[in-house]
């Protein structure tokens, strides 16, 4: 009754796990070939960091999208609870005296409290990701702005300061941060147990529960890791402006979303890769920095997140009918 | 006392009454044939089993212990697998992941406390099992939207026979095979049988209910109205209780 013809042989694709969507890189390369053509400050080594450094802030919070995503939610409170959580880290030293360590514990204590609030209604009380941390966004902004007065928290410890102006052997701390990060996430999401029940919840939640995933407290746990990277790139925004600024990170949740879209992550959850959001942060980055070097007003460059925000979207919908057909 | 037993099992959605008082017992190594209509309340029955559903009332016992109000992963652990009717497969991930999906066995990274799923002995322990079942795949890397029906079957049967279960529940698991698979399934249920492991295999397909069960028990409209050792009925009579008309 065995048939040993019946299976091949397990095909061993140890690459796999950074596959990224060709349309990507190619998206990122043309980008870059186009400004190099455009602009003579583009192509050089000072440029290149200060791509990354800017690309830095977006790509932690595309990292905790990333997760949410892949589970089929959405976190949109993330560029709130940035804000948020760089004006209790900075008041937490400022006003309460506390030494810098218990900032950067501020920090992400703050943002891992937001998401897992967004968490709990979610996931307990059954209310929509969508509403839940859109209800966030407006609470974690005006919280930023009560605390503060409204008024930037300015003049940070020196060390809070390093980690966002410090550059150790000439790479700016923050790209180091967002790296490192980076290399975590991706073993998280492509290794671990954690990592696979997102990608299964993503795709089929009944399956996931029937085989025995904790389907609720998975869920919590995804929107406090998303919280907590909010926390993390709201201390490197905070060091680096080297302020509690209530106002930081303004509608960043829509670059960072569009970053993990761009980099392969199905909208509808259960295919996505760090890698592929790294790149698509990276096209951001870049986007955003040509357009500055070009001296593009900002305004112009919002407008240009939203409509590749929705283009990517389209461009992924347009690739599956097609797959279907 | 039994290995499995329901005693005025109930469930209700909303103004439906699924289940209505449903008692009946099942021993190690027998071999339950579960029949009844569209809607007479077999997979919700069973889902009440496994955990995915929790049941109104009644009890629900496994080898003594209750499983009313445990968690699908617990009622899994303590020996009880399902291949579900729809198959509960998470079709963008691969066969070897959705085999072991809930029971991943993880390793530690360079021997750190840090625990990363054990990637090589999933694909080895898959292939396996695959291979044991004599189904068509073409490889456990292979991703499982992109198979066939029957196969996507074959990896709900594998997933359900690989961690030794006491009992195995099978909701319509042959309902998509061609006839030479359809074979091997019931070879294995009689496999299952000389192994001391229960079976309760839900099937429309009579001639297989009747090819491999030792008894009958036929819901209707959520109660059970027949349960009878296969020797002592026929199809006909099996027939008339599930439309109602014994
Ligand atoms: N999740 C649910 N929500 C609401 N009603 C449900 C749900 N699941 C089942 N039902 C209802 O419960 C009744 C029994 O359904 P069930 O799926 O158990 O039938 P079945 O015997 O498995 O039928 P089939 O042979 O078609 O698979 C039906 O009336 C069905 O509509
Ligand atoms: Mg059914």
């Amino acid at each position: 009754m065995p048939d040993a013809a019946a299976i091949a042989a397990p095909v061993r694709r140890p690459g796999m796990r950074f596959v990224v969507r060709l349309e990507s890189l190619a998206v990122l390369a043309v980008l870059v070939i186009v400004l190099a053509v455009l602009s003579p400050y583009f192509l050089s080594v000072s440029n290149f960091l200060n791509i990354l450094l800017a690309t830095s802030v977006i790509g932690v919070l595309a990292y905790g999208a990333t997760f949410v995503i892949a589970a089929a939610g959405i976190d949109l409170s993330l560029g709130s609870v940035l804000g948020l959580s760089g004006v209790v880290g900075a008041l937490s030293v400022n006003e309460l005296g506390l030494p810098w360590p218990f900032g950067i514990l501020a920090c992400l204590a703050t943002g891992a409290l937001c998401g897992t609030v967004n968490g709990l209604l979610n996931a307990r009380a059954g209310i929509p990701a969508f509403i839940v941390t859109l209800g966030m966004l407006g609470v974690a902004r005006g919280l930023g702005l009560v605390l503060t007065n409204g008024v930037p928290v300015y003049g940070l410890d020196p060390v809070l300061v390093y980690i966002g102006q410090g550059r150790p052997a000439g790479v700016p701390f923050p790209v180091i941060v967002f790296l490192l990060t980076g290399g975590v996430a991706h073993f998280v999401l492509a290794y671990t147990r954690f990592g696979k029940y997102a990608l299964v919840i993503g795709d089929n939640e009944g399956a996931a529960r029937a085989m025995g995933v904790r389907v609720q407290r998975q869920r919590v746990a995804l929107y406090a890791l998303s919280g907590m990277m909010a926390g993390l790139a709201g201390l490197l925004f905070m060091a680096r402006t080297n302020a509690g600024d209530p106002t930081g990170g303004l509608n960043y949740e829509l670059t960072a979303i569009t970053a993990t879209i761009l980099g392969g992550t199905n909208l509808f959850g259960g295919r996505a890769t760090i890698f592929g959001t790294l790149i698509g942060a990276l096209i951001m980055g870049v986007l955003q920095n040509g357009l500055n070097l070009l001296a593009v007003s900002s305004f112009y460059q919002q407008m240009a997140i939203g409509a590749v925000l929705v283009l990517a979207v389209w461009l992924d919908q347009v690739n599956r009918t097609r797959a279907r057909r | 006392m039994s290995l499995l037993e329901l005693a005025d099992v109930r469930k209700h959605f909303g103004p439906v009454q699924a289940l209505d008082g449903v008692s009946f017992a099942v021993d190690g190594g027998e071999v339950i044939g579960l029949v009844g209509d569209n809607g007479a309340g077999k997979s919700t029955l069973m889902k009440t089993v496994t955990g995915v559903h929790a049941p109104d009332g009644g009890s629900i016992r496994l080898d003594g212990t209750l499983l009313n109000g445990r968690e699908p992963g617990e009622i899994r652990a303590l020996g009880v697998e399902m291949i579900y009717q729809d198959l509960a497969l998470a079709r963008m991930q691969d066969v070897a992941s959705n085999i072991f999906l809930g029971r991943e066995p993880t390793r530690r990274l360079f021997g750190l406390p840090i625990r990363m799923i054990d990637r090589p002995r999933i694909e080895r322990e898959a292939a396996a099992m695959i291979r044991k079942l004599g189904a068509r795949l073409p490889s456990v890397d292979y991703v499982v939207g992109h198979l066939s029906g029957g196969q996507q079957q074959s990896v709900a049967i594998a997933r359900a026979l690989t961690f030794n279960p006491r009992l195995v529940i099978m909701d319509e698991p042959t309902a998509a095979l061609a006839v030479r698979e359809v074979e091997h399934v019931l070879d294995m249920i009689r496999e299952l049988r000389r192994q001391g492991i229960a079976v309760i295999l839900i099937s429309h397909r009579l001639n297989d209910v009747f090819a491999v069960c030792d008894r009958i028990i036929a819901l209707r409209q959520g109660q059970v109205v027949a349960d009878q050792p296969i020797a002592q009925t026929s199809m006909n009579e099996v027939v008339a209780h599930i439309v109602g008309a014994a």
